[in-house]
């Protein structure tokens, strides 16, 4: 059996520098990402955490971030015991230049056997992605309420 | 044909801010489809049994199928085959299927390519390379009004896999 990973590609038309700032900077991640920070230095070695209405979900370690290339971190989910308990998984971003655009390829992988972290990033990734393509193309994020998603224990801190 | 033999091979999944309707609309409008799908337009006969065509701007048939479900403006299936010579003898026909649901005031739509048999990774790839750039394109276009300027081979590794296998590509 093939290692469980997911993959997802967008085209977006916007340059790799405003790409890798929307990636980056928590001004943006709040507009597309449910209000979502990103916290870290972007330096290899420095932590990386996800901060929604004052709570950590997710965190992590810097492990690549070649601006505006490259950005790769570990991810650990933190909101429930069973995710807890699992070794942290990687995301990767790879930017590449497309003629006027941008391609994005985000790899989220090393999911431990039996994960339940990859259906919930599985569900989220693409709404996140589709969001931020809006917000880089027409200046306006998507609104997509959690529970068309399904991922309860998010729900639940972005509800509080 | 038995829909239930056809296992997804690849997926994607993509919210556009628009209504079910007009997503349906450019899945389904020759129009529409050609400014989003490198040109190509979409020839749909919009009942159970009905034509699938896809047609290149020279007007020729590139892909050719049957509608297997079609629930507008929520689901529609179609059989997808590549008009390429000995492609379906040996590949077995390509099913693909577009879901549309709502989400809060965005749609979300979800393609997903099926196959009755294993099919390679090195065969899968030209779709799993074509997908996201054709559905990024039909979200910029209806968001927007401006679809996206992608220009795309096939990829090496699909074109080399099919040569080994004895289909011709163009």
């Amino acid at each position: 059996m093939p290692k469980p990973e997911f993959i997802y590609i967008s085209y977006i038309e916007t340059t790799p520098e405003k790409l890798w700032e929307a990636l980056t900077s928590s001004e943006f991640t709040r507009l597309y990402w449910w209000n979502t920070s990103v916290v870290s230095d972007w330096t290899v070695g420095s932590p990386f955490s996800l901060v929604l209405n004052g709570k950590t979900t997710d965190v992590g370690e810097i492990l690549e971030a070649e601006r505006p290339r490259r950005l790769s971190y570990t991810f650990r989910h933190i909101l429930n015991e069973a995710a807890r308990q699992e070794l942290p998984s990687r995301v990767t971003f790879v930017l590449e230049q497309y003629g006027k655009l941008v391609k994005l390829t985000l790899t989220h992988e090393d999911f431990a056997e039996g994960s339940v972290v990859i259906d919930g990033i599985s569900k989220g990734w693409p709404a996140i992605m589709s969001s931020l393509k809006s917000l880089l193309e027409s200046g306006t994020a998507l609104v997509i309420p959690f529970d068309a998603l399904f991922i309860a224990d998010l729900e639940e801190v972005y509800r509080a | 044909m038995n829909v239930t033999d056809f296992k997804p091979t690849t997926v994607y999944t993509i919210y556009i801010a628009a209504t079910p309707e007009a997503v349906w609309q450019a899945l389904t409008s020759a129009e529409l489809s050609r400014k989003y799908f490198f040109g190509n337009a979409v020839e749909v006969e919009l009942k159970v049994g009905g034509a699938y065509v896809v047609r290149p701007p020279d007007g020729s048939v590139h892909i050719s199928g049957e509608v297997v479900e079609c629930d507008p403006p929520r689901k529609l299936t179609v059989t997808f085959n590549v008009n390429w010579p000995a492609l379906v003898e040996k590949l077995g026909p390509t099913l693909v299927s577009y879901e549309i649901e709502p989400a809060g005031d965005a749609v979300r739509l979800t393609m997903t390519e099926s196959h009755d048999r294993p099919i390679s990774d090195d065969i899968l790839s030209g779709g799993r390379q074509g997908w996201p750039a054709i559905l990024s394109s039909l979200k910029s276009l209806l968001e927007t009004g401006k679809p996206l300027a992608v220009k795309m081979e096939p990829p090496t590794q699909m074109l080399d896999a099919l040569k080994k296998l004895g289909i011709a590509t163009p």
